[in-house]
């Protein structure tokens, strides 16, 4: 009976999230549009996207090989194997025991070292220029990471994701300021991982700022879909991760229980609304910074990691 | 008092996002900004008075929140942009050392402090007051950091006033201080603020620049230009 | 502190280890090594014959594999006592669990290496050929040595023949400043290691390792040891700052020497580093003992990944990569010491598998590229990035395997760098536990090395990757290359398919490694995760390989069922390239200099770190307004310490006085940072004193 509530639960989280990946997208796009007062795209518009763009013949480039018709599926994949631990509306999913922060990096890395080569395969110069740049930033932004991750591992003792969140959840640590740090570097990591303002910027044009959708220049089709399908996966990985993390409030515990499904959806669903209007927020509140302003950026979430877990040093001592 | 009641939490945040104020300051480039950000930790800084007065129920604390508020969040940084605006000055920050590099120092500084604090007062103070003594002292060094890591008057001006904040931090923390001690504290270095802004004025009249590195030049040793 | 057993009573690996084999593995062992003698001493009139080569390279390869079974049987079968050379001076060798480890370890690198020997087996002097067999024999009898003498004999006899090897192709200069650094450094190792043993045996002279465990070195006499064992080993190893000679020689070396320099010999000095310092000096050392390891090994992981993203040339791209590898193995093996002090057996026993089992891994997919980059110079004549680009179209089964060690060593999931990684970041995530302020604050600083060079080595590889095998060619030696024979294939996807199945697998391994783990840790029980996972103690975090990659495969499944579904088949065209025209018919490939370049790609990574780590500096050279002549870009860099090695001290001594003179003419700024200096000394005093 145990495990098959756990499945139920995986099932009924990978549709909730595969339901909300576009949506998120679209929502951020709708909000932003709604601040600045245009009347922006429908919400379901990056669906509609998706389904024209699965429909279209791609173009692969003569000089590509075998890298760029693979690459989209393992970079979709490694996004969709990440979203799948991270949990959203209850615990005790049938994938939790594998839902470890640093695997989830390293499927990240996976998706992200995929998408590199994809850029570089076909031989172009914009391809190129935006695989060195986005594995240069997150040479600096999975530093940034990991020591977030190293406070909580101090506080719940495991890198794994559902302790924490319960741990978290059950609300003994208190408000701490490396908690607040380790917030502050998440987020600026999670900003630069999902190429948002002031990082870069995704609706860009000019080929000459793009980190990100440099490398997609010559994804068309299916394949294209597939990138833009990671990447909205990512964007909802991020904003999940978070709130499993900082916000685990309403989360429905393991087992088979429906109405606690039902309020663990809903308090899912306004979370993450919550913090897609806070992102659009802060996207229409700041202009894109200087390509190599990006390190100083990373490197003070880096530095903020750092001091938070200092700080925790500090506050473990005293007990 | 210790993690999860609320009264040690909400001072440990406080004191804490000082401290990130302080290096909010370190990592902006356009002085604008660095008034900015020397505003919000003067603000945190009266909600730190604040709230250790209440908890601690001392209201004395209250007029140093009040006064922090005022000279600190308000005054101080109105002053400064007035100032900004009417000398015209560029307004990126000239740094001595790059923003990189004065992060990194100031992470050093943080941990150097924590490990002189945690045994220097092992056993003998409750567990808030030493977190903010550490904290304070961080805040004091970093506000020393950015002395050294900025040219230009005004940034060093902010350096010093941060410095400042750092010492009244650790001054709320400690139950029973007396009021006398943070008013004079307080005093001292408004004077030194006043001093300070003099000595932009006059720096600006005299050099047409407020670039400190400048004043190497007028010793009297060297060749004038 | 004894950890607990684990539930479920005697593990099967305790039950295999039956005594009446142990005279065998001995015996084969003896007998591998003096046909490896032998089989040196046949080279020189073998070289003569067109088929000498091979049955050399033959002879090695089933020496490797026997060395290898050997490993596997030493694991499997437990400790054996010592036994005697047979030679005049008194020499013991034995295999222990962590000997049998770094057998097999050493054993499989040579494998590939023998194999792609053989399938590559051109006529060769007869000293190459008779330093080949040296070279293995040297490293095995390092390892099986049981006294300090049989050691330094086998770590000698290693570094003299791998000299001959890499002065291999001495009619260019640049290869006889490499072996002259080499032999320098190899001298250096020797004159560290000696007296070290020299300490270890104390007055009363016995250099065997049961007397030296029966009286492990104390105070300075230890202090002595640690300081020659890690400045000797970590030579030969290629630990900052004595790195230098490693992206050097590496590259200057054949191909297949190159794969077992990087894969076997770095993994043998390791090998001294862990006997002696773990296993000799004793569990009763300090907790400062790892803390050297630590610091060192964390340096040359980020400075080995940095260097990695800003060479050129394949091959010295690899060598540094081998850099960080040896310094991420440092690191674990510093943090098991740590540990070990504090009485944390379980974290231990998690740090020194992670050593390990790295160890390993890194053998195998380090091998692999050193191997594909071999093939890749044999195909396409050079390995000079910026004269590749496009093999993977002329060159599949190099390109796919090479893959597979790429994505090894840009420690992705589910392949066996990643396992390793994630073991070792484990540790470091754990290194808070030892009740040290400032060991605490290290092992923060630790784990943001760990992830820098894990990062740095994605960038680089992808770098390797995509310039080499992606893109258009560059030249047309790059377009016309073809994969190699049959045999030098199979050389490349057995490394290859290890890599990928010890990525799935790393339970069983570190299982097999349990009796190695504990010759280290004596004390720790490692933990076990069985067949599909490996974990951090109970109810700690943990990894299941297998289930990662079966879920991967299905999330991809599912992709692949959504996008192909109702999809019209691919169409080729051109490069869509932003609208850039495509390139004219009599540049088939376009012009190749419109692709990333070498020094182009690594530009951020010049920009935002190698300024300041490795001085590194570009210059773009504009031609003035109406030239046509293009705008150059000259990029380098200098390894620090490089100059510090050489610069000498007089010149220090100037710099010191001239220093001292402008203390006078110092700006406000400066004298602020006179007392703000010294009241930061006084403190950090304050913080020794007080802490």
């Amino acid at each position: 009976m145990g495990w098959l509530a756990a499945l139920l639960t995986q099932i009924l989280h990978l549709a909730l999230v595969l339901a909300a990946a576009p949506l998120v997208v679209g929502g951020i796009r709708w909000l932003k549009a709604r601040m600045m007062g245009r009347q922006g795209p429908h919400p379901l518009q990056p669906l509609r996207d998706l389904a024209k763009l699965l429909r279209k013949r791609p173009v692969l480039a003569e000089t590509a090989s075998w890298v760029s018709r693979a690459a989209p599926y393992l970079g979709a994949a490694a996004a969709l194997a990440a979203l799948a631990l991270v949990p959203s509306f209850a615990r005790g999913m049938a994938f939790a025991p594998l839902g470890d922060l640093v695997v989830i990096a390293g499927l990240l890395a996976l998706g992200r070292v995929a998408m590199a080569l994809a850029g570089l395969d076909a031989g172009t110069a914009f391809g190129g220029l935006g695989a060195a740049r986005e594995m240069s930033f997150a040479a600096i932004a999975e530093p940034a990471f990991l020591l977030a991750v190293l406070s909580f591992a101090i506080l719940a003792g495991t890198t794994g994701l559902e302790p924490i969140g319960a741990l978290f959840q059950e609300g003994s640590l208190g408000l701490r300021v490396s908690l607040g740090l380790a917030l502050v570097a998440l987020l600026a990591v999670a900003v630069a991982e999902n190429a948002r303002i002031p990082v870069d910027n995704p609706a860009t044009h000019l080929e000459l700022t793009m980190v990100h959708e440099a490398m997609l220049l010559e994804a068309s089709g299916r394949h294209l879909a597939l990138w833009e399908a990671a990447s909205a996966l990512r964007l909802t990985l991020w904003l999940a991760l978070l709130s499993a993390i900082f916000f685990p409030f309403g989360t429905a515990p393991a087992g088979f229980a429906p109405l606690g499904w039902l309020l663990g959806i809903g308090a899912w669903v306004g979370k993450m609304a919550l913090l897609c209007l806070a992102l659009a927020a802060f996207e229409n509140a700041i202009a894109k910074m200087r390509v190599f302003r990006v390190p100083e950026f990373l490197g003070t979430a880096l530095l903020l990691g750092l001091l938070g877990a200092l700080l925790l040093f500090l506050s473990t001592r005293l007990a | 008092m210790s993690f999860g009641s609320l009264p040690y939490d909400i001072a440990h945040l406080l004191g804490g996002a000082v401290l990130l104020m302080s290096f909010v300051l370190l990592y902006q480039r356009r002085l604008e900004a660095v008034i900015g950000a020397f505003a919000v930790q003067g603000a945190l800084l009266a909600a730190a008075a604040f709230w250790q007065g209440f908890a601690q129920g001392a209201p004395h604390l209250y007029v140093t929140a009040l006064l922090a508020f005022g000279a600190k969040a308000l005054l101080i940084p109105l002053a400064l942009r007035i100032a900004l605006r009417r000398l015209g000055l560029h307004r990126t920050v000239e740094t001595a050392l790059g923003v990189g590099p004065s992060l990194l120092a100031a992470i050093a500084l943080v941990g150097l402090s924590v490990l002189v604090v945690l045994p220097a007062t092992a056993g003998q103070a409750q567990a808030l007051t030493r977190e903010n003594l550490a904290l304070a002292l961080s805040v004091v060094l970093l506000g020393m950091l950015m002395m050294i890591a900025r040219r230009n008057a005004i940034s060093q001006l902010i350096g010093l006033l941060s410095l400042e904040n750092g010492l009244i931090l650790a001054a709320i923390g400690v139950q029973g201080m007396p009021l006398v001690v943070e008013l004079s504290t307080a005093a001292l270095v408004l004077m030194l603020a006043l001093v300070a802004g003099i000595f932009v004025f006059l720096l600006r009249d005299r050099l047409a620049t407020l670039d400190t590195g400048d004043l190497a030049r007028q010793r009297g040793e060297g060749e004038a230009p | 502190m004894v950890e607990p057993l684990l539930p479920g009573g005697e593990p099967a690996i305790l039950l295999a280890r039956v005594p009446p084999r142990i005279p065998a593995v001995l015996t084969a062992l003896l007998l591998t090594l003096g046909a490896l003698g032998l089989l040196a001493l046949a080279a020189v009139p073998l070289a003569r014959f067109a088929w000498g080569a091979a049955v050399v390279h033959g002879g090695v390869l089933a020496a490797a594999l026997a060395l290898a079974g050997l490993g596997l049987a030493g694991l499997l079968a437990g400790a054996m006592p010592p036994a005697a050379l047979p030679l005049s001076v008194p020499t013991q060798v034995a295999v222990d669990a962590l000997s049998a480890w770094f057998l097999l370890v050493v054993g499989l690198a040579a494998t590939c290496s023998a194999l792609f020997a053989l399938a590559h087996g051109a006529r060769l002097a007869p000293r190459l050929l008779a330093a080949y067999p040296l070279f293995l024999a040297g490293m095995a009898l390092a390892l099986v040595a049981a006294d300090g003498f049989t050691l330094l004999l086998g770590f000698e006899a290693m570094s003299l023949a791998s000299w001959v090897l890499v002065a291999a192709d001495h009619a260019q200069a640049e290869n006889r400043r490499a072996a002259r650094l080499y032999l320098a450094i190899a001298v250096f190792g020797g004159i560290c290691l000696v007296p070290a043993f020299g300490l270890l045996a104390g007055v009363a002279g016995d250099i065997s390792f049961a007397a030296i465990r029966a009286a492990p070195p104390a105070g300075w006499t230890a202090a002595a040891v640690l300081a020659l064992v890690v400045a000797g080993g970590g030579a030969k190893a290629g630990l900052v700052p004595l790195h230098g000679w490693l992206p050097l020689a590496h590259p200057a070396a054949p191909s297949h020497v190159s794969a077992l320099m990087s894969g076997g010999m770095t993994k043998v000095s390791v090998y001294v580093l862990a006997r002696v310092l773990l296993d000799l000096c004793g569990p009763a050392q300090p907790l400062w003992w790892g803390v050297p390891l630590l610091v060192l090994g964390a340096g040359s992981a980020v400075l080995g990944a940095l260097r990695a993203n800003l060479e050129t040339d394949g091959k010295t791209l690899l060598a540094c990569s081998t850099i960080e590898n040896i310094g991420l193995i440092c690191m674990g093996l510093g943090l098991a010491a740590a540990f070990r002090a504090a009485d944390l057996g379980v974290l231990a026993a998690l740090a020194a598998g992670a050593a390990l089992l790295h160890a390993l891994h890194h053998a195998l997919f380090k091998s692999l590229l050193f191997l594909g980059m071999g093939e890749v110079l044999h195909a396409a004549a050079s390995r000079h990035l910026d004269r590749l680009g496009g093999l993977i179209h002329a060159m599949p089964w190099t390109a796919g395997a090479v893959l597979v060690g790429v994505g090894a060593a840009a420690s992705l999931p589910p392949l066996s760098g990643f396992a390793s990684e994630w073991l070792l970041l484990q540790a470091l995530l754990a290194a808070w536990r030892v009740q040290d302020l400032a060991f605490q604050v290290l092992g923060v600083a630790a784990v943001a090395a760990a992830a820098l060079a894990a990062a740095l080595a994605a960038a680089a590889m992808v770098r390797l990757f995509g310039l080499a095998f992606l893109g258009r060619p560059r030249t047309p030696r790059a377009a016309g290359a073809q994969d190699g024979p049959w045999l030098a294939r199979a050389a490349l996807l057995l490394p290859a398919g290890l890599t990928v199945i010890l990525g799935l697998l790393p339970g069983p391994m570190l299982d097999l490694a349990q009796g190695a783990v504990q010759v280290l840790v004596p004390l720790g029980m490692a933990e076990r995760g069985g067949m599909l996972a490996v974990r951090v103690g109970d109810g700690g975090a943990r990894y299941l390989p297998l289930a990662i990659a079966a879920l991967l495969a299905a999330m991809a499944a599912l992709a692949w069922w959504v996008a192909k579904r109702r999809a019209p088949a691919s169409v080729r065209g051109p490069a869509w390239d932003c609208g850039f025209m495509p390139p004219p018919p009599h540049l088939p490939f376009g012009d190749p200099a419109t692709q990333p370049s070498a020094a182009g790609f690594g530009q951020p990574l010049r920009r935002m770190l190698g300024g300041t780590l490795l001085a590194a500096r570009e210059a773009v050279a504009m031609p003035p307004p109406g030239d046509p002549s293009p705008a150059r870009l000259t990029a380098s860099f200098a390894d620090p310490a490089d100059g510090w090695l050489l610069a000498p001290l007089a010149r220090a001594r100037d710099a010191l006085a001239a220093r001292a003179e402008r203390l006078r003419g110092l700006s406000l700024g400066a004298w602020l940072m006179l007392p703000f200096a010294t009241l930061v000394a006084l403190l950090a005093l304050a913080a020794w004193v007080g802490g």
